[in-house]
């Protein structure tokens, strides 16, 4: 983990009236790096993406993209930062590449290398055969392929995806996956949603959000295993009482999900599924399957948010 | 050229270009043509009509004055009502449309963001001119002109376009509704020629206020430094009160 830090926010904080949204934040992104930002409605995700792009000043802290600060230098920060809003920035009147062409020279792409940049840009998010057609006539799909490919056209240091997957189908939801994924190899991407799925398939490090605070920050494997319950669902063809599977050495719970499919929870110790098969042998209660329980990101994501005291404002 | 002019002319450019894209600024510029050469024939038959009388006076009006300056002076009172249904589009409908974020999230510093969109307007503008200007110039085939107050009179309805475009730029940022921005843009621009108009008994300097007055002057061939000087400071005020306002856009949200 020694790869170079292209996103540094300290401290930041900002007021909506005199209510703070966002408190006391710090955030930091290395390159090659997919971070997820997780949380409910609400949560202060969107306002939190808007500063990091510059389109909001903090009311408070310090935000450096590359080593370069966003607000003594805006212009040459903003030059490493990708930003796609939760809306598509999309003029609907352009053909796709009068609009891309205009976003490379809006974010300093030089006028020689313009050409190169727009071919590129429109390979990675499959818009190759889209260049002459007017945007407002594209699929809500396709305009957000415009919208990912106006943020990456310039090879920013660090891409910034608001919601990037919202009302896309799902053929094209693992289209933009695989492209975020592709991204996150050569760039930092940030992006926030709340699907739970989409930070499992796809990022290193997930931060949650709550009342406009971080309250929780881990890699997505780790955050995966807070969530992870020690148990299995077993299948016996001739079960015997449920009493009895409670009985099983280890066992805390047992819940019949079907007439022959049960589900148990044990303790995490204890070697439970082995001493349930031994006795499924002696007792003929014919054990057909045993699938252990994966924790996911759903569970972790409760158990966090409900644990955490909500903060008095 | 600097890497700022290369911004300012890129969102100039692209402001001017969509103005092309819609049908309806067609609409309007045919309309506006139409317009303009009603006003020019009447004014040349009514011209056709007295001319014999002219000809008898020593120092008689010409072409220019009884024809062109005239229909100029119409036409900067249509820019009155024309130029806030263009000006609300600015930054109002981007933002209605959630595109100025695109603007706000580029390494392009506000400035550069008003003067780009102040440019691309103007320049569509210029052209309406223009094409009023050329259409006057057939005056040319059948008498003398006096170019001179041809040119004073273009000089005076680009400095007034200026002025109004800028106004117009000010009330755009104010207002995510392009409706809003154009209302109080053509209220704020009648209030200014209603002190003009309306208050002849009143001090001068009231009427100072008002850019109809000075264009006036232009209008009857004068070129006054403090007509100059009044226009490019209306249109720099608001220029700077734009600026302002884009950028607490970024503080206040």
């Amino acid at each position: 983990m020694s790869a170079q830090i292209t996103l540094n926010a300290r401290n930041l904080s900002r007021r909506l009236g005199s209510r703070e949204v966002i408190h006391n934040i710090s955030l930091q992104l290395r390159r090659g790096e997919v971070l997820g930002l997780l949380g409910h409605n609400g949560a202060g995700k969107s306002t939190t993406m808007q500063m990091l792009a510059g389109v909001l000043l903090p009311h408070a802290g310090q935000i450096e993209i590359c080593g370069i600060d966003l607000a003594r230098e805006p212009e040459r920060a903003k030059a490493c930062i990708g930003y796609l809003p939760e809306t598509p920035p999309l003029y609907r009147d352009m053909r796709v590449d009068d609009f891309l062409v205009y976003a490379a020279k809006l974010h300093r792409v030089p006028r020689t290398q313009i050409a190169e940049a727009l071919a590129g840009a429109k390979g990675r998010c499959g818009l190759q055969d889209a260049g002459r057609t007017i945007i407002g006539s594209l699929s809500k799909g396709y305009q957000q392929r415009v919208g990912i490919a106006q943020a990456i056209i310039h090879q920013p240091e660090v891409v910034i995806l608001d919601e990037p997957t919202v009302g896309l189908d799902p053929a094209q939801i693992r289209d933009i996956r695989a492209l975020i994924r592709e991204l996150g190899n050569a760039h930092s991407v940030i992006l926030s949603t709340h699907l739970l799925g989409e930070v499992e398939n796809i990022c290193d490090r997930v931060e949650i959000m709550q009342h406009g605070q971080f309250i929780y920050g881990d890699t997505s494997v780790r955050m995966q295993a807070l969530g992870q319950q020690a148990g299995f669902v077993v299948t016996l063809l001739a079960p015997p009482e449920l009493d009895v599977l409670g009985a099983v050495p280890g066992v805390i719970n047992v819940r019949a999900l079907s007439a022959t499919r049960f589900k148990i929870l044990h303790a995490t110790d204890a070697n439970t599924a082995e001493a349930l098969l031994t006795l499924s042998a002696q007792q003929g209660w014919q054990a057909q399957q045993l699938t252990p329980l994966y924790g996911n990101l759903e569970d972790a994501f409760v158990h966090i948010t409900q644990n955490e005291p909500i903060s008095k404002t | 050229m600097t890497r700022s002019d290369a911004m300012i002319l890129t969102i100039a450019h692209r402001e001017f270009r969509s103005l092309f894209a819609t049908p309806s600024t067609w609409i309007i510029l045919g309309a506006l043509q139409f317009i303009f050469a009603w006003f020019f024939l009447a004014r040349l038959d009514a011209f056709l009509q007295v001319q014999t009388q002219f000809a008898q006076l020593v120092n008689a009006p010409g072409a220019t004055q009884s024809v062109a300056s005239p229909v100029l002076g119409t036409v900067a009172f249509i820019l009155l009502m024309l130029v806030p249904v263009f000006t609300m589009r600015l930054i109002a409908e981007e933002r209605r449309n959630q595109t100025m974020v695109l603007l706000m999230a580029a390494p392009v510093a506000s400035w550069e963001i008003v003067l780009g969109k102040f440019l691309g307007l103007f320049g569509f503008l210029s052209l309406i001119i223009v094409a009023c200007l050329i259409m006057l110039l057939t005056l040319a085939m059948g008498t003398p002109l006096d170019l001179g107050l041809l040119l004073a009179n273009a000089l005076g309805l680009l400095l007034l376009t200026a002025c109004y475009t800028a106004l117009g730029l000010y009330f755009s940022t104010l207002s995510a509704q392009p409706i809003v921005a154009a209302t109080s843009t053509l209220a704020a621009l009648f209030g200014l020629w209603l002190i003009d108009v309306a208050s002849s008994t009143s001090s001068m300097t009231l009427k100072a206020l008002s850019p109809t007055l000075h264009f006036q002057s232009f209008n009857a061939g004068l070129l006054l430094s403090h007509d100059f000087a009044y226009f490019l400071l209306f249109t720099a005020t608001c220029l700077l009160l734009a600026i302002r306002r884009l950028h607490n856009s970024r503080i206040y949200g």
